[in-house]
């Protein structure tokens, strides 16, 4: 693809990522089924084209602000998956030393910061990092994930405009996955898509087709190359949709059958093996050999999580304040 | 600084004003890490010239005007903490924080929790509150005690210049996030004494303002100086003799200076200028309820403005409900008589 320059061990690497991450989320729905999980899964399958596509190429300086949905990021960002795996079992070698839930714990060494459940408020924090950034005339990139959903929440607002207001190296991610929870696009917005909201900031706002993996990176890497370069932001509106419910136990009847099969037909992993194919970098041996990879990862990764000892409860005291 | 600024201690007295104003120009000097951010801060000094002449000597990035967008701002803040700044936060008036109730409470309060205690969230938020200034209902009020129940924050609120500037400077040092509540009606009409650059006030830690054996009174803020006031008339008139202590930090809350003190004198009082339920009077109560019920001689005695909003407009509204000398000294002869 033009203006990419990807080498064919980096297609395949970004390839392995995606299998990773829908390796990873599968393997968590399949514990959740046999009651091997506590709380709320929040399955990424189907979108896993958007966080491998713009964080695959970062440095380890740049922030990632993920959100609930972004598993695959943590991975592709560089945390191991057995520790990832412990922080979803609530384990003690998880990000978060059995602390909270899922996706809410980072890790700065990684350039990886993790949310809250207030959607959207992840948006000012990284602004923050952005301007620290800028305060010590680094060229490192910050991207800040939220999905249409939080797109109505005012930290969004104050966020995209305080980024454009000073400048900062900032890449908005907005995966467009059509339900905020039960509620359609079209209740929640009254104008066409996201990305036009940018215009009102004073920045470009793109709107890709998140499945396409390389479609994606292109426009993330445009971005980041601009913000690296004292530009400003830039919006990016995903478009793709979650397979699964809301979180594990939602059966998502909102929505319907159709709109389902159409969607899944729209997989990004068969599109990106497709262009493999086409370049002669993977064949069917090959695939296979990445599911076995991706497998004994996964497993791995499992027993990590499951030899991890739980905390103590008097852990729950510990971390509270910094001393 | 500025030739127009006192000169640090040797300098004399200062206003609690001035006193705010030197500890930021110290820590930004010390410190690069350390940045301010917030409403009119800049070119304007801010709407009470706190931070004048930091823009100047600082310059635009670290004396950082920002959009009116309270929650960006305290995310802002998180986030630069999160690589190594100590960002100020200057909210325009201490009102204003209920706009940023998330960021506050949710974000940064629990990130070095949530992140198993890997992480530090060195932040100050600077809150001007106070009522007694004809400043209504949203350019008055008290909101220490919604952030005192939010475990995760630091609380403090000075009541002299030299604790203003202690405070504020061993805050910015802090790796946690602190909210700093200043009193507005302190601004300009008290003076004293501070420290110089290295003089710090430890956090957690309370004062004695006052010693006495029959009577404790706990209070902080622009408290102070009426409980202060009421115990020098009540041991003038009557010959009782009250212990005044300062909180100044409200979390962690120094609870040993109030229970040695209950001990000795086995009668307590409360005086705050926040409402009544669950203020941080409450707590005080309640944890010398716990700890100190075989000590007491007599009922625990709050002095508070009542449940309702601070602060009415008209000034026989305000003066009504808030505390002052008169009332404390009412209170305080009532607890002497048991």
């Amino acid at each position: 693809m033009r203006g990419l320059q990807l080498t064919d061990d980096q297609l395949r690497e970004m390839y392995d990522w995606l299998r990773l991450s829908r390796a990873f989320e599968e393997r968590l729905a399949l514990l959740n089924r046999q009651g091997k999980l506590m709380g709320g899964i929040y399955s990424g399958i189907g979108q896993e084209a958007i966080t491998v596509g713009t964080v695959y190429g970062l440095r380890r300086e740049d922030f990632i602000c993920p959100l609930h949905r972004d598993l695959g990021a943590f991975l592709v960002k560089g945390v191991a998956p057995g520790v990832l795996m412990a922080q979803v079992f609530g384990k003690r070698d998880g990000l978060s030393r059995g602390k909270d839930s899922y996706l809410h714990a980072g890790d700065t060494t990684l350039g990886i910061f993790g949310n809250t459940s207030m959607l959207g408020s992840n948006l000012p924090v990284a602004c923050g990092l952005a301007y620290g950034f800028k305060l010590r005339r680094q060229d490192h990139v910050v991207l800040a994930y939220f999905g249409e959903g939080a797109a109505n929440y005012g930290d969004v607002h104050e966020a995209m405009n305080f980024a454009a207001v000073n400048r900062l190296a900032l890449v908005f991610v907005c995966e467009n996955n059509l339900y905020a929870y039960s509620t359609p696009f079209e209740k929640a917005f009254a104008i066409p898509e996201v990305a036009v909201r940018a215009q009102a900031y004073g920045f470009p706002g793109v709107d890709v087709y998140g499945n396409d993996l390389l479609r994606v990176h292109r426009v993330a890497q445009e971005a980041i190359t601009r913000a690296r370069r004292g530009q400003g932001p830039t919006l990016i509106e995903c478009k793709t949709f979650r397979w699964h419910g809301h979180s594990e136990h939602d059966r998502a009847s909102y929505r319907t059958q159709e709109e389902l099969i159409e969607w899944r037909a729209r997989d990004p992993i068969p599109q990106f093996e497709r262009y493999l194919e086409e370049k002669g970098l993977i064949d069917e041996a090959g695939r296979r050999e990445v599911t076995a990879r991706v497998e004994r990862k996964i497993d791995e990764a499992v027993a990590f999580a499951e030899a991890s000892p739980w905390p103590e409860g008097p852990e729950a005291l510990e971390h509270v304040y910094a001393d | 600084m500025p030739t127009e600024a006192p000169a640090g201690a040797a300098a004399g007295e200062v206003t609690y004003l001035e006193a705010i104003r030197q500890a930021l120009w110290e820590e930004m000097e010390r410190d690069p890490a350390v940045f301010c951010l917030g409403e009119d801060i800049g070119v304007y000094g801010g709407a009470f010239q706190i931070t004048k002449g930091l823009f100047e000597h600082f310059g635009e990035e670290r004396v950082l005007d920002t959009p009116i967008s309270e929650s960006c701002i305290v995310g802002v803040a998180t986030g630069a903490s999160l690589i190594g700044f100590r960002p100020v936060v200057e909210m325009q008036f201490g009102d204003f924080i209920s706009c940023a109730f998330d960021q506050v409470v949710n974000q940064a309060a629990t990130l070095r929790y949530r992140y198993g205690g890997r992480q530090s969230v060195p932040l100050v938020i600077r809150c001007p509150c106070g009522a007694g200034v004809h400043g209504g209902l949203y350019h008055s009020q008290l909101p220490e005690a919604w952030f005192v129940h939010r475990p995760g924050l630091k609380v403090v609120a000075p009541a002299t210049p030299y604790d203003a500037k202690g405070l504020l400077k061993a805050a910015i040092r802090d790796d946690n996030p602190v909210l700093y509540f200043e009193h507005k009606g302190l601004y300009r009409r008290i003076k004293g004494p501070v420290g110089d650059a290295d003089t710090l006030v430890p956090l957690g830690v309370a004062e004695v303002k006052r010693p006495g054996s029959d009577l404790t009174l706990v209070t902080y803020g622009a408290m102070v100086h009426p409980a202060l006031e009421a115990a020098t008339r009540l041991a003038d008139a009557e010959g009782v003799e009250t212990e005044v202590i300062d909180l100044r930090t409200l979390a962690p809350m120094d609870r040993e200076t109030v229970l040695a003190s209950v001990r000795k004198t086995s009668k307590l009082c409360i005086v705050h200028e926040a409402s009544r339920t669950c203020g941080v009077g409450a707590e005080i109560a309640a944890f010398i309820a716990e700890e100190a019920f075989d000590d007491l001689d007599g009922a625990i005695v709050r002095v508070t403005t009542p449940d309702v909003h601070l602060a009415p407009f008209s000034p026989p509204l305000e003066e009504y409900i808030l505390p002052n000398t008169d009332k404390i000294v009412a209170a305080l002869t009532k607890l002497a008589a048991y």
